[in-house]
């Protein structure tokens, strides 16, 4: 289980943001993408997570090792706690809602309606079906907004718990969660300039 | 596969799932026609297999939005794509629980709605057979274009008119199969063909509309 990405471009809208991308990530790492708003954090997470092409380079990832956590926590409102964890327990042929209800500190809202929680409650909810997902390397994005610093100390230790049992995580965010064995990767060099921004043809772009 | 069915028929009887929406409009269109068109019994008999079969592809157009809008803007279908299930098989998962929630249904209320409409009583087997037969078309095709219109904003009248035309056919056979029926004459051929595009959209619809949603992810 190794996520290993070299010289990877990644576009976004037909225009590529991202260039010369190179890193590797293996059991227990844990890898920071930093970078100003807009340099191409969420695209990178989304073309690894298999979401979209890569423009160029190689990424060499088992696909079925791979957890994706996006902005959206991807929720039903209308399903309690547990009933959405189960969905995805299910989709993940895993067991693990039990576990992830206590890690996540949810068990006590576990029949509350997915709807009626806080904008934290609803993100500790979606970091929660990370775990529930069994899946090795988790890519992460802005996995802390709207969490107080009590929830993100917890989710710290989730992730810490994770790398400890051999997962790896890699993470697009802004705040430090004091991860002694993370390393972080400045995407800023990487901007793709204006001379090798490949545009892609009229009928690929059609697609877009 | 199946928890996926079932949280979408879960989703669909909770508040605001739009489960009554489809019969609710299928029975306004067959209780107002009378109303409209006049009381004549005659005149309702020879109409009734077109408004009964039009307003069931009607109320089903209303909700084939649903399908995957809802799942895009809270992020569950990029969750589902990156799940491990095939995109393929969660399509046809979904147009399955959109028959299960409308065409079903509107299937089972149909002879009573038929009565209103004094359908001659010879006609009841056929109307529905070709609900029945038909139905699952609808769904899987509707599917289809919701694929296509996903992530566009308020894009139900593009999918309306993605829609509509590739629901003549069956729209065609399934009033032909209840007005032969009624009459007597040969009524499996347009049964078959019914089945038939059923069968085929069924077979060939979920890749399309896989296709369609990962190219609308990126």
């Amino acid at each position: 289980m190794e996520l290993l990405v070299k010289d990877l471009a990644v576009q976004r809208g037909g225009l590529t943001v991202l260039e010369g991308v190179s890193f590797s990530l293996a059991a227990g790492q844990a890898l920071v993408l930093r970078g100003a708003n807009g340099i191409g954090k969420t695209t990178l997470l989304r073309t690894i997570a298999g979401l979209q092409p890569k423009a160029a380079g190689e990424l060499n990832v088992p696909p079925e090792t791979l957890a994706y956590a996006s902005h959206a926590d991807g929720l039903k409102a209308t399903l309690s706690v547990q009933e959405n964890l189960r969905f995805w327990a299910s989709v993940y042929g895993t067991d693990l809602v039990e576990d992830a209800l206590q890690a996540m500190n949810l068990t006590a809202l576990r029949n509350r309606w997915a709807g009626s929680l806080s904008a934290g409650q609803k993100r500790r909810l979606g970091l929660a079906r990370l775990m529930v997902s069994g899946r090795a390397i988790w890519l992460l994005d802005e996995p802390t907004v709207s969490l107080d610093a009590a929830s993100v100390a917890l989710f710290a230790g989730v992730v810490q718990g994770h790398l400890a049992q051999g997962g790896a995580a890699l993470m697009a965010t802004h705040i430090d969660l004091g991860l002694a064995q993370a390393e972080t990767l400045d995407l800023t060099p990487y901007r793709a300039t204006a001379a090798t921004i490949r545009r892609t043809d009229a009928f690929q772009e059609a697609f877009l | 596969m199946s928890a996926l069915l079932f949280r979408d028929l879960r989703l669909a009887f909770r508040a605001g799932g739009g489960f009554g929406l489809g019969l609710a409009f299928f029975l306004l269109v067959a209780v107002l026609v009378p109303l409209g068109v006049g009381p004549e019994p005659t005149t309702l008999a020879k109409i009734a297999p077109g408004i009964l079969w039009v307003g069931a592809l009607l109320a089903c157009l209303l909700s084939l939005d649903r399908i995957f809008a809802l799942d895009f803007e809270d992020g569950s279908l990029d969750l589902l794509a990156t799940s491990p299930l095939p995109m393929e098989g969660a399509v046809a998962v979904k147009a399955l629980a959109h028959w299960l929630v409308t065409g079903l249904p509107l299937t089972l209320l149909a002879p009573v709605l038929g009565l209103l409409l004094n359908l001659p009583a010879e006609s009841y087997l056929w109307l529905i057979l070709s609900l029945l037969a038909g139905t699952p078309a609808l769904s899987m095709i509707g599917a289809f274009g919701a694929a296509l219109t996903v992530g566009i904003k308020r894009g139900g009248l593009l999918l309306s008119l993605l829609v509509l035309p590739l629901y003549v056919p069956t729209l065609i056979f399934g009033a032909e199969v209840i007005k032969r029926g009624a009459s007597g004459a040969d009524a499996v051929t347009p049964l078959a063909l019914l089945v038939a595009i059923t069968a085929v959209s069924g077979a060939l619809l979920p890749f399309a509309a896989a296709a369609a949603i990962r190219v609308n992810l990126r």
